[in-house]
């Protein structure tokens, strides 16, 4: 199956916007490109034009005048989503609830006029690939959301689509399944080499999956970027503030330092009177020993058995949360510093 | 919940006061036809007589109402359930306003709508002669139950998301409402059909107004045996219109509950 696939398309959008009937603009016009076999996440909170960004990409919807949309350097902008072959995962699914789970798989198959005898074969092998053969015969009503989850993505997968495009596909299940089905969509995708584009408003997933984010606001790209340089260096509060838990020290650039109430750190950046620092919580490390650029006091510590967090704050009341080696000792009230590594901080 | 015996007796007697107060005129009525002389009641006899008498008189009335109402049944599903997706597509104030238009027959009189219909194509004499004419009032009359009951169905599944689904599996717009709209509608064909079937069988209003001597329905011809014939015959001619509509009800609702239980399966 994985090596007589389709190679993945390279997309490419061109000054795609998109405003509403109502006169609603969900999308400022973007531009954006997508190599063959690239998984990319489309991230943000709702609203933010992921979804239409994903549905201009689709064909279910078409860009304002002036946008275009390119597979493999073919303009696709007019074609209808049945004539794009692409393979879409809907949020709900979408399964039908008239045919059986191979029925469903075949669908694809079975509109492109493959004889029922081979769409069969074919659509049971997809199943077999997915680990879902034994529901073969089931009626869409009785499998439960994980199996659903499966079936969906068999069944966009069957057509050998040139990219898959999946709407938040984990959504409508539970933590502990959406995080084995994440792994499991992760390890697919990259066995098929498939071009994806996967839309989630979740960072934990956007992080495992992506090879690309593109963080999202008000219909705009806040940042593009691999999942490091979006954690370790977003380019805004928005980004920093979207994807996990980022600590902030307001304070000023002087002759190539960072000063603010807790001390001073050497930066390579040019002279500014209000900076702020941006980190996370595990690229600190904490030293209990005096002498070290930024020293703060212990206000909390909860244990959590291989690590500890640390809520500390400086002297001007500032706080920041960071995470210690278990064996460190620490009570509140105790002074200590910390060291950060340039390489994984953020100054904006 | 504890429920004290007195109030479920009450209960029980209401419920049945009540269902007896509407069974009673059906029974009366029905007995009515099969007695030798309603005045002398069932004492006088029983007799199939006037329903034979009914079936001489006024089969082809018979034979028409059901042609009339498969008629119908066909018009409206050719035009309602391609309406309904249509509709249901593309939710809006428009297609509010077109639902509210459709609806407008069945909130103006019958009767004022069969003289709109006369005065506009009266004139027609073929078409006015014919049963197509009662037919066009009756598809007008039924067509937004059709209507309504196929978009609520296609609502409920969701049926947009289904037939985006189905365009990116590269279905064509025709396969996708062969294939997935319609198979989908089914519970909701089949409520609407049986309503259309229902109301057109029993359309007095319109089809008062619309018909000709020649082309009679059934509540036509028994408005007629009550006004020119023995209450005997006019209470057959309502038990043949039992006979006719209870087993055609029990029909539709038996597909409609078997294709629900196979689902549920």
């Amino acid at each position: 199956m994985s090596n007589n696939h389709t190679p993945g398309a390279a997309i490419t959008l061109v000054g795609c916007a998109k405003t509403f009937a109502d006169g609603t603009r969900a999308l400022e016009p973007l531009d954006l490109a997508i190599a063959p076999g690239e998984t990319l996440v489309l991230l943000g909170p709702s609203g933010c034009g992921k979804t239409t960004t994903l549905r201009i990409i689709a064909g279910l919807e078409s860009p304002d005048a002036g946008g275009k949309v390119l597979f493999d350097g073919a303009d696709v902008t007019r074609l209808p989503i049945e004539k794009r072959n692409v393979g879409m995962v809907f949020q709900s699914y979408a399964l039908f609830p008239n045919m059986s789970v191979v029925e469903n798989v075949a669908y694809g198959l079975r509109v492109r006029g493959v004889a029922k005898a081979e769409r069969l074969a074919r659509a049971g092998e997809v199943l077999e690939m997915m680990r879902i053969d034994a529901l073969a015969d089931r009626r869409i009503d009785q499998l439960s959301g994980g199996q659903r989850q499966r079936v969906a993505l068999a069944r966009a997968l069957a057509v050998r689509p040139r990219v898959i495009l999946l709407d938040e596909p984990l959504t409508a299940l539970d933590a502990a399944l959406r995080e084995h089905l994440r792994a499991e969509i992760d390890g697919l995708l990259r066995r098929l080499a498939i071009t994806a584009i996967y839309v989630t408003h979740d960072q934990a997933e956007a992080l495992a999956l992506g090879d690309r984010i593109v963080v999202m606001r008000h219909g705009a790209i806040a940042q593009i970027g691999t999942p490091r340089e979006i954690y370790f260096r977003p380019a805004d509060d928005f980004v920093a503030g979207f994807v996990g838990v980022t600590n902030r020290l307001e304070g000023a650039v002087r002759g190539g330092r960072f000063e603010t109430a807790a001390g001073a750190l050497a930066v390579e950046a040019a002279d500014r009177a209000a900076a702020t620092l941006a980190f996370r919580p595990e690229t600190a490390q904490l030293c209990v020993a005096a002498g070290s650029g930024l020293r703060f006091r212990v206000d909390q510590v909860h244990f959590q058995g291989a690590r500890q967090r640390v809520l500390l704050s400086a002297a001007d009341g500032s706080r920041i949360v960071l995470e210690a080696a278990a064996e460190v000792v620490l009570s509140a009230g105790d002074e200590v510093g910390i060291a950060l590594d340039p390489s994984r901080i953020a100054l904006v | 919940m504890q429920r004290s015996p007195l109030v479920f007796a009450l209960q029980l007697l209401v419920t049945l006061l009540a269902a007896a107060f509407l069974v009673v005129p059906a029974l009366t009525s029905i007995l009515a036809g099969l007695t030798v002389n309603y005045f002398q009641g069932v004492r006088s006899g029983l007799t199939l007589d006037w329903v034979a008498q009914v079936w001489g008189l006024y089969a082809p009335t018979i034979l028409r109402s059901i042609v009339l109402a498969l008629g119908t049944l066909a018009v409206t599903l050719v035009i309602g359930v391609p309406a309904a997706w249509a509709l249901a597509r593309k939710p809006g104030r428009m297609s509010r306003l077109v639902e509210e238009v459709v609806t407008l027959p069945v909130a103006i009189p019958g009767l004022a709508l069969a003289l709109a219909l006369i005065l506009a194509y009266g004139g027609i004499r073929e078409f006015r002669a014919s049963i197509l004419f009662i037919l066009v009032g009756h598809v007008l009359y039924t067509l937004p139950f059709m209507l309504r009951s196929v978009m609520a169905v296609l609502a409920a599944v969701d049926v947009r998301t289904l037939e985006e689904g189905a365009a990116s599996l590269g279905a064509s717009p025709w396969q996708r409402f062969i294939q997935v709209v319609v198979p989908n509608a089914r519970p909701g064909i089949l409520a609407g059909a049986l309503m259309v079937v229902t109301l057109s069988i029993g359309e007095f209003n319109l089809t008062w107004m619309l018909h000709t001597p020649l082309t009679q329905t059934l509540p036509v011809g028994l408005a007629d045996s009550y006004a020119s014939m023995r209450l005997e015959i006019a209470s057959a001619y309502t038990l043949v219109f039992f006979i006719m509509i209870v087993p055609l009800l029990i029909a539709i609702q038996m597909m409609g509950g078997e294709r629900a239980a196979k689902t549920r399966k």
